[in-house]
């Protein structure tokens, strides 16, 4: 049978299961797109081609699957990047296809030509320039492979015009094997024993749950784990809903702002218990002085995790939910002893950290406080919505205040911390789960940045929420500006913005203002419970800094808490 | 910590490509490389590049690792602590005037080295050895006038058990 490089294309990834490709087209992809047309792959014509790639990413996060986007050589393919590097960081496994001019033109300079894998090569997983049709559907097969195995991650493939027009004789490819690929699932059943004694001798123990449990799908495991040990539990931002926010072992998110009884808790725990992290800077703090009193365990797929930022005690390679079901398993044979008795002390200190700095706003009768909005959104939502962000200080309030019980509920750019992904990422998440309430928690800086895929949620029928809270700034920095800079708010006042209510009516969407406090429960309701895309505007405190801070180069216990 | 010096021996896939993988490995995570060799093994398919970098243990660890997880690479052996044999070659191109060329000679003659090209105002100098002796040659030839100097950086490879 003969089929050309675009019905291979097709073919191959209507047997991966694909149903939907974020995508932008252009002059070398045309052939590609003719065939979609005549497919019933769902394609989503984004307005940008960052955008598709935030938004298969967000279709991955909350679908639990392989995402997919497509856009054009060049300018199409350079404009991926930020939405790979932000992919990349976060370890969503999302295959990307570029085209790219016709082979004997490369190197040529080309009309939008670029050396698409020369740029991406440091921001993928892995990647592949198809030279020969002959080799596409393989490689097409070892992308959906290498993008959702071992630690996912991006995958990118650029397509050649020729390659997509030229027709063969198709030959199914066989069964994927990369003799240079094999991740490691199973850990060291030694080094889980090791774990298991550091286990039976801590008091203080903690554990640091990251990213990695939610990929592997370990909430169960973890929970499991935190329960029989009674071990309280933090989360990196990257993590959080893997452990449920309701669960009283909760200390709640770790980091630069992060609350004060988790980051304390690192500071006086005899045991951390890291999972799936990578512990960033973000994270830690000064490195010297994290956990300092503390033997390290650290589990983790990707050995490079391992090591690469702090010393650990017991390192254990392996799938985070493939490893704690044996450490639960083993957990199982051993008299952890009287738990209650041994871990009173170590409870009793949480406790008087939490009563001495809980998460806490003050809001009165005259400006909104932007906490009170998340606050209010996730009562009115009862803890359920998917909720993804910005960057910024509307990443961080969502973060605080809104407390998620379920893992691929909150979808945020960790990383890279990426501004302009809330909204795509919300349009991938609401076109992986249709039922689903889908939030955009959105800074009117941050909003600007993708504001134009407005278009594609309205065109698509998308009921996605956006939530902006407007404080006229770029907020984040300027709190930085404001505690380190004297109060110089250089750049960072955005002095004209859009009318957010008709600019949302201008976009074919709804646009709702609140600017009183008592005005944001009926906004909420109208807006959330609305059946069409809503952009809803908060006007609020203009100055509001999250807190608690750690500043930058400090340790996670030297905190400004107000 | 102090640095130390480690020896990689890399196999990798012979494709287009991941030669920048590595090197771009190397600058992306700020690695060094001192040297770098590559060249096809007796199956056409793999390459085998050797690498010489240096740092701390925790960044070497860091390197191997690294290394390990780029897809093209098959196997990774840090030769260093181990048994291992290793040489580096060198063509040098030195000023011979008259005076000298009995001199360059006799050097030549210690060391072993050839002498592969012959001007009437130079010698081209093949020599081989560890680094050490190339860079004992080195110093010798250097005041009667080295023009240029062309090194292969290392090669390696374990010691068999005898």
């Amino acid at each position: 049978m003969k089929l050309t490089g675009a019905q291979i294309m097709l073919k191959v990834l209507k047997e991966e299961g694909v149903d939907t490709i974020f995508g932008y087209p252009g002059g070398v992809v045309i052939d590609i797109y003719d065939e979609l047309a005549k497919s019933d792959i769902r394609h989503i014509l984004v307005r940008q081609e960052a955008c598709a790639v935030h938004a298969a990413d967000g279709y991955a996060r909350a679908g639990n699957r392989v995402g997919v986007c497509l856009a054009t050589s060049g300018p199409g393919a350079t404009n991926t990047v930020t939405g790979i590097a932000s992919a990349y960081m976060d370890s969503i496994p999302v295959v990307i296809f570029t085209g790219q001019v016709p082979t004997h033109l490369i190197g040529n300079d080309a009309f939008q030509e670029v050396d698409t894998v020369g740029i991406t090569r440091p921001c993928t997983k892995h990647n592949y320039l198809v030279k020969r049709t002959e080799d596409l559907a393989r490689v097409i097969k070892e992308a959906f492979y290498l993008a959702a195995s071992g630690r996912p991650g991006p995958v990118l493939i650029d397509i050649p015009k020729d390659v997509s027009v030229n027709a063969i004789d198709y030959k199914a490819p066989k069964k994927v094997k990369l003799k240079t690929y094999n991740p490691t699932y199973n850990p060291n059943i030694k080094q889980v024993n090791k774990v298991v004694e550091l286990i039976k001798k801590a008091t203080n123990p903690v554990i640091l749950s990251g990213g990695g449990v939610i990929l592997s799908n370990a909430s169960k495991e973890l929970t499991q784990l935190a329960r029989n040990t009674q071990t309280p539990v933090t989360s990196t931002l990257m993590g959080l809903g893997g452990f449920p926010a309701s669960d009283p072992l909760w200390l709640g998110m770790i980091g630069m702002h992060g609350t004060y009884r988790a980051n304390m808790s690192t500071g006086e725990c005899d045991l951390l218990i890291g999972i799936g992290v990578r512990f960033d800077d973000r994270v830690t703090g000064r490195i010297d002085a994290f956990a300092p009193n503390a033997k390290i365990v650290h589990i983790d797929i990707d050995p490079t995790s391992i090591r690469k930022n702090i010393p650990v005690t017991a390192p254990v390679v392996g799938d985070c939910k493939v490893t704690l079901t044996l450490l639960n398993k083993l957990l199982k044979k051993e008299d952890l002893g009287d738990l209650k008795k041994k871990r009173k002390k170590w409870f009793a200190q949480i406790a008087d950290w939490k009563s001495t700095a809980p998460l806490a706003y003050n809001q009165g009768d005259a400006v909104i406080k932007p906490q009170f909005v998340v606050e209010k959104l996730y009562e009115l939502t009862k803890g359920d919505a998917i909720i993804t962000t910005e960057v910024g200080q509307n990443q961080m309030w969502a973060a605080q205040y809104y407390h998620f019980d379920k893992p691929n509920r909150f979808i945020t750019s960790g990383g890279l911390g990426c501004m302009g992904f809330g909204l795509p990422a919300a349009i991938g998440a609401q076109l992986a789960c249709p039922d689903k309430l889908v939030v955009d928690v959105a800074g009117d800086g941050s909003i600007q940045m993708n504001i134009q895929e407005m278009a594609t949620a309205v065109q698509c029928g998308l009921p996605v929420k956006v939530v902006i809270l407007n404080n006229g700034y770029l907020g984040m920095v300027r709190q930085w500006q404001q505690l380190f800079f004297d109060k110089r708010y250089s750049e960072t006042c955005l002095e004209h913005a859009p009318d957010f209510v008709k600019l949302a009516e201008a976009y074919g969407a709804v646009g709702l203002r609140a600017t009183k406090p008592e005005e944001v429960v009926p906004i909420l309701k109208e807006g959330l419970f609305s059946k069409d895309t809503v952009i809803m505007d908060f006007v609020v405190e203009k100055e509001e800094c999250v807190y608690p801070m750690v500043p930058a180069g400090a340790a996670v216990t030297e905190m400004l808490l107000t | 910590m102090m640095e130390e010096k480690h020896v990689f021996s890399i196999l990798v896939d012979n494709e287009p490509g991941v030669l920048s993988r590595i090197a771009g490995l190397f600058s992306g995570r700020g690695f060094n490389i001192e040297s770098l060799c590559v060249a096809e093994t007796t199956d056409p398919l793999i390459s085998r590049i050797t690498l010489v970098t240096t740092g701390a243990p925790p960044i070497i660890e860091q390197i191997e690792k690294q290394l390990n997880k780029l897809i093209n690479v098959i196997k990774v052996h840090d030769l260093t602590g181990k048994e291992f044999v290793h040489r580096e070659m060198a063509l040098i191109k030195v000023v011979a005037k008259a005076e000298h060329r009995a001199e360059i000679l006799r050097t030549v003659d210690i060391f072993r080295c050839k002498v592969v090209d012959v001007g009437r105002e130079h010698y081209t100098l093949e020599a081989t050895g560890d680094e050490g002796k190339i860079n004992a040659i080195l110093s010798l030839l250097k005041p009667i006038g080295i023009k240029e100097i062309a090194r292969t950086g290392i090669i390696a490879l374990f010691r068999d058990p005898k």
